[in-house]
């Protein structure tokens, strides 16, 4: 009686995104009762909070490349900003704000809110551009960001905030003054604020209001501008702010990405390892190889291809040829007709069906 | 009453004088029909009626407002409803979703209501798929509404641009070929629907059509376009015995 309430009040959509955050929950369940037990190598404990920020960095970026259909390659360089930011935040009012929760909530907000500036910035500067052009720029712009970052020195004292471009000497710091953003060696002793919880948490966020954006009459306006962009124009539909408004969520969330990063490590520093191309690009390939529009697996992706290099490490030399190799059956494999119709017989949400059906 | 008054509208691709001199003044609530041999510069009417392109010269009123040179989002907020010759709909959405889309600036909350799921999102949200399934029913296309679009068969799309079209609430609906590559059948049964819809939704139609008898049964009035200038006017049977008339589609 109850399970019948339950199927006549959701929809579908409802429905595949409960049982994806249920799936969440589950495996984080799973991850605490592991590590309480001493079962998860320390190799694994490392990987929690990344698995949550690379799944929130490719779920955003789904909704430019998979709902609104624009290749943007900045995600690290939303990411960085997020990073920075809330990584300055966090310095700056550790003795101002002693509560952690109170602080890394600011901090996660400060982040998505730089993040989403300059998400609302790109977006409003690269109106005219699509495809191609718009990657190049997007990349340029990851890279101007973090190229940037190393060259600003911020610290303060009694006096208030220093800037310079040139070294840390010419800020002129009193001796009670406190060295911020040190060019090159960027944050150090940032609060590490993060553990797998909240970052748990926020990825559960970002998948609801993705999921519940795509749902909703801003979400199917952008579906129709990637569809069909003159059709939506001649329907009355607002192209440039649908846009833009794409444009900016993704950034923001990538900013609360890079809040979990700065706030998950001792010093922050923007190199190309961790802000550069590679980095937008691996968040890309994410994207596709969990299905270009489908954010569940964005998610899968993501965990897969975090946890592979990591597992192949034995290869030595061989590693990223094979992880290469392995990139590729997996791209043919999502896409063979036989392995669909396999993953919808087997999906989460089948068995999940066949359950509720064999109990009633 | 006129709904729509075009005065002298022209555009040129180059040397070539597509729209030329364009006339036409439409009554509230009458069936206009736009006919034309192939390349004759009725599509391109529509394109300029709807701020696809922008014209060379040329004034257009639409019940009264001025909406020359103004984008194709502000025309359609002004009255005007098109469909295309080749099929746009939005491929990748259902067909609930394609007419809900229509509805976009009809039924408003906020993204952020969107997103939080707030009691203005749930509310609207009924009272949008029910507008939408209204409209679907008109075109018989209700049971497909959780189709996606891209599957429908041919002549059902070319009917559901026409339901996302009006989902706009248009005073203005110009209909671009909505019988090509449908079967005489299905034709005569999309006339029919045509002149019921302009009834149940009190629109004014202007419709472009091949096939000049066919206009001839609905329409009550035609204009006949032919290398971009006005051939004929008026009345169908006027403008069917009309000598030029029959030596342009003759000679086509
Ligand atoms: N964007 C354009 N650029 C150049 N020529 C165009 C363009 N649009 C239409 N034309 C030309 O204008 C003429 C009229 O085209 P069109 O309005 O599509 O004809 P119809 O709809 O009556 O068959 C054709 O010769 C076509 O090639
Ligand atoms: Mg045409």
């Amino acid at each position: 009686m109850k399970k019948n309430i339950m199927k006549v009040n959701l929809s579908k959509d409802a429905k595949y995104n409960l049982i994806t955050i249920a799936a969440i929950i589950v495996v984080y369940a799973m991850c605490q009762i592991m590590i309480a037990a001493g079962m998860m190598s320390y190799l694994m404990k490392g990987l929690l909070v990344p698995f949550c920020y690379y799944s929130i960095l490719a779920v955003s970026l789904n909704l430019t490349v998979g709902i609104l259909g624009e290749l943007s390659l900045g995600q690290a360089g939303f990411m960085c900003i997020g990073a920075f930011a809330s990584a300055f935040f966090s310095k700056c009012t550790i003795n101002l704000i002693p509560n952690t929760f109170i602080r890394f909530t600011l901090a996660i907000f400060v982040g998505a809110l730089a993040a989403a500036i300059f998400g609302m910035f790109i977006g409003v500067a690269v109106l005219r551009l699509r495809g191609d052009y718009l990657a190049i720029v997007t990349l340029a712009f990851g890279e101007i960001i973090k190229n940037v970052l190393n060259t600003i020195f911020v610290g303060y004292d009694s006096k208030g905030f220093h800037f310079s471009l040139k070294d840390a000497a010419s800020l002129k710091l009193q001796g009670d003054g406190t060295l911020i953003i040190n060019g090159p060696q960027g944050i150090t002793s940032t609060p590490q604020d993060t553990n797998f919880t909240v970052s748990t948490l926020l990825l559960i966020a970002t998948f609801i209001i993705v999921a519940n954006l795509i749902n909703s009459r801003s979400g199917r306006a952008i579906m129709a501008i990637r569809d069909n962009r003159i059709a939506a124009e001649a329907m009355g539909i607002d192209v440039t702010k649908f846009r833009i408004l794409a444009f900016t969520i993704t950034a923001a969330l990538a900013g609360v990405a890079g809040v979990l990063y700065a706030h998950n490590i001792s010093s922050l520093n923007a190199t190309p390892k961790n802000f550069g191309y590679n980095m937008s690009i691996m968040i890309l390939v994410f994207v596709v190889l969990g299905g270009i529009g489908n954010i569940r697996g964005s998610i899968i992706a993501s965990v897969i291809l975090t946890l592979l290099p990591e597992y192949l490490r034995f290869l030595q030399d061989y590693r990223m040829l094979i992880y290469a190799i392995v990139l590729i059956i997996m791209m043919i494999l999502n896409w063979n007709p036989t392995c669909i119709a396999w993953r919808k017989k087997y999906s989460l949400g089948s068995i999940f069906r066949k359950k509720t059906q064999g109990e009633v | 009453m006129e709904m729509l008054s075009v005065k002298n509208l022209s555009i040129s691709f180059g040397g070539l004088r597509a729209v030329d001199s364009f006339n036409i003044t439409i009554q509230k609530g009458e069936l206009y029909g736009l006919i034309g041999p192939n390349g004759a510069g009725k599509t391109t009417v529509f394109n300029l009626l709807t701020g696809v392109y922008k014209p060379d010269s040329g004034i257009i009123i639409l019940d009264g407002e001025n909406i020359s040179g103004k984008s194709p989002i502000e025309i359609n907020k002004a009255g005007i409803a098109r469909t295309f010759q080749n099929i746009r709909l939005f491929k990748n959405l259902t067909v609930l979703d394609n007419v809900k889309t229509g509805l976009h600036n009809q039924y408003k909350y906020t993204t952020l209501a969107g997103i939080l799921r707030l009691p203005s999102y749930y509310r609207t949200e009924k009272l949008m798929t029910e507008k939408a399934y209204d409209i679907l029913k008109v075109f018989d296309l209700d049971k497909e509404a959780a189709t996606l679009s891209a599957n429908l068969p041919y002549g059902k799309q070319r009917k559901l641009e026409i339901a996302r079209a009006l989902a706009t609430n248009p005073k203005l609906l110009l209909l671009d070929e909505p019988a090509a590559g449908m079967n005489p059948a299905e034709t005569e049964e999309l006339m029919k629907t045509i002149t019921l819809i302009r009834e149940k939704f009190g629109v004014t139609i202007l419709l472009i059509e091949h096939d000049m008898k066919l206009v001839a049964g609905i329409c009550e009035k035609i204009f006949v376009l032919n290398f971009g200038m006005e051939l004929a006017n008026g009345l169908p049977q006027d403008v069917l015995n009309n000598p030029e008339v029959i030596k342009a589609y003759l000679g086509e």
